[in-house]
């Protein structure tokens, strides 16, 4: 069984960690925003811009680790943005969303070409290495950022108050209004970090996983985040399997399109990663607990 | 009333219709027929990606350096999306622009429809389908004579007789070329065999890479880089690849052995030669991408001289003279190719 042999090997589980880091961030800053009571579509478009900026400003002389900063400052200013227009203004979150992903795509573009009007290649940056350890462990710092970072937002939503008042705000606002907290500045604020982690996996696949910025190379995967915060049930450590799964289908996939791919149109393979997350999801959201106001708006003094 | 009210009704609807119909052929600007053109010829590129995508790039420059040699006046439009691609068309040809270049690979019946509402514009189109009415000409990357020859030395390159390829889509365009790549490569080496990937995305480098790591994985120790970033995962891997299109051996030195290159300046120069003295026609600019008008060539071995054996060297140059005097044709193979291990 050469199918099973794969599974066994370092090297599909290191592809499927590195193809599973974007998701992992781009999941929980979905997963952050939505427990704090707002959808953020946002997120296609945050994660171009972050893939955008923190490359530039790598390419530009900046460190990669202020890379990751920009990126996360760029992804907190679209967030503030989408939180200001859905939160006080109470819009639409889905017309916001998908507004927020547009402009920020175009936005990126735009900029791209003010700064490379004539360049008939994108130029290229050192990116981050691979730690030199064995097998499974073989990832760039991102990599191990990413889990860190569930862990830390596991420890945040369930062990402190902060954590707590964001969780509340998702589903009863008017409890944390009477508990004398700011409703409007803790759900922007869930906002802006949720959109500075998505724009971290946008930056990692130009700061790790490749070395350019090409238009189009976040191709859908803030889309799947947005599957994998409801097949994570909003709970970070789920997220964190939902995220390697789909991974472990699409570095499979991969694999398996070498091995039988003269037999079957290598669309299947294609399409595997998101018929079985399709079947994953009607599995699991039977027992998905939605936050109770997500995508309602709070008014004060409303009934 | 009613009455009244309909028959206007109707003549309005007639008179906007007219308008339309005559703002369509005769709208200010646009030009009746294809007639010599003095001076400056006005071209207008649509291209659905941008100009740094390999495919497009050719073209961009071939008509960058039209523009340099003062032939023309050029103007792009870059990222449009198949959906808007016929309103670019017309604006570009309502702005009175003599030769309007792009790829209709998405949007083949519409824009030989625009081609025939301006009876005037010359309309050269990358396209997998034929020229159409008077004006529309189509060209495309048949580059499969120097893509047989990079697979003449893949197949002596690789160690483990195991060559991979990454595609964006199984289309003519892409598989003709694979297809003469393996050829080439049988024909030096009868025992190669192939892994083949498509990752259902022209512009996810992430991907490509990772496609091409999972080959990797698989034996493969020579790549053929149809899309970005499977290079990069020969280089970071230390194994060999094969360029396709552009030449990129500057930025992978020890990675990069052979390159199928295109050049479209066979192509628009001719085309700009006939726009000019008014006998554009609609045909099939084809030939101008072979290496015999020397639209396609096999780029130089650079860091790889001395690398690959001599002995194959010879024999490239040999099959390379054979095809532009005629007497070996690359055969076109537009089917998907299949992994072979």
């Amino acid at each position: 069984m050469a199918w099973l042999d794969m599974l066994v090997t370092a090297s599909f589980w290191v592809a499927v960690l590195r193809i599973g880091t974007p998701l992992i961030f781009g999941t929980l800053g979905e997963l952050i925003c939505e427990r704090a009571g707002v959808l953020n579509l946002g997120i296609e478009g945050i994660m171009v811009a972050g893939a955008f900026s923190g490359w530039l400003a790598v390419y530009l002389g900046a460190p990669l680790g202020a890379g990751i900063l920009v990126a996360m400052a760029v992804g907190a200013a679209l967030g503030l943005l989408h939180g200001i227009l859905t939160v006080p203004l109470g819009l639409s979150q889905h017309v916001a969303g998908i507004g927020i992903t547009l402009l920020a795509t175009s936005l990126s573009y735009y900029f791209y070409r003010m700064v490379f009007p004539t360049v008939t290649e994108p130029p290229r940056i050192q990116p981050f290495q691979p730690l030199d350890l064995p097998g499974l462990f073989a990832q760039t710092p991102m990599t191990y950022l990413a889990f860190l970072l569930v862990a830390l937002t596991a420890y945040v939503l369930y062990r402190t108050p902060l954590g707590l008042a964001v969780r509340m705000v998702g589903e009863n606002p008017a409890a944390v209004e009477a508990q004398g907290i700011d409703v409007t500045r803790l759900r922007i604020g869930a906002v802006m970090v949720g959109s500075s982690l998505m724009a971290l996996g946008g930056a990692f696949l130009t700061l790790s996983a490749f070395n350019a910025f090409y238009f189009n190379m976040i191709n859908g995967r803030g889309w799947i985040c947005i599957a994998l915060v409801v097949f994570a049930s909003w709970r970070p450590g789920k997220a964190l399997l939902g995220a390697v799964l789909f991974a472990a289908f699409d570095a499979f996939q991969l694999r398996l399109q070498q091995l039988i791919g003269g037999a079957v149109p290598y669309q299947i393979f294609l399409m595997a990663p998101y018929v079985l997350s399709i079947l994953a999801l009607i599995v699991m959201s039977r027992r998905a607990g939605v936050p109770r106001a997500l995508m309602i708006p709070y008014r004060k003094g409303e009934r | 009333m009613l009455k009244f009210t309909r028959r206007a009704m109707l003549a309005g609807v007639a008179m906007l219709g007219a308008a339309c119909l005559s703002s369509a052929v005769l709208a200010p600007g646009a030009i009746a027929q294809i007639k010599p053109v003095e001076g400056k010829i006005k071209v207008a590129a649509i291209y659905t990606v941008p100009v740094e995508q390999q495919w497009v790039s050719r073209i961009h420059k071939a008509l960058n350096a039209a523009k340099d040699r003062g032939e023309v006046e050029y103007v792009y439009s870059e990222n449009v999306t198949n959906t808007d691609y016929e309103r670019v068309m017309r604006e570009y040809a309502q702005k009175g622009n003599n030769l309007i270049v792009g790829e209709v690979f998405g949007v083949e019946r519409a824009a030989r429809k625009v081609a025939g509402d301006f009876p005037g514009t010359a309309f050269l189109m990358g396209s997998s389908f034929g020229p159409a009415g008077k004006n529309f000409s189509v060209f495309d990357n048949w580059i499969q004579e120097p893509s047989f020859l990079t697979g003449m030395i893949a197949g002596t390159m690789t160690k483990s007789n195991v060559i991979g390829m990454v595609g964006g889509y199984p289309i003519p365009e892409v598989n003709r070329l694979m297809q003469a790549f393996m050829d080439g490569a049988r024909e030096t080496n009868p025992n190669v065999k192939f892994l083949v990937s498509f990752i259902g995305s022209w512009f996810d480098p992430p991907k490509a890479k990772e496609a091409a790591f999972a080959q990797i994985d698989r034996g493969a120790d020579v790549l053929y880089a149809e899309r970005f970033g499977v290079t990069d995962a020969a280089k970071e891997k230390g194994k060999l690849a094969i360029g396709n299109v552009i030449d990129t051996q500057a930025q992978y030195p020890d990675t990069i052995v052979a390159s199928a290159l295109w050049h479209m300046e066979p192509t628009i120069n001719a085309a700009l030669a006939k726009v000019k003295n008014g006998s554009f026609t609609a045909e099939d600019y084809a030939q101008y991408s072979t290496m015999k008008f020397d639209g396609a060539s096999l780029a130089p071995l650079g860091t790889f001289e001395g690398k690959v054996p001599a002995e194959i060297v010879g024999k490239v140059k040999a099959r390379e003279a054979e095809i532009r005097d005629g007497l070996f044709r690359v055969n076109v193979n537009d089917a998907e190719p299949k992994p072979t291990l």
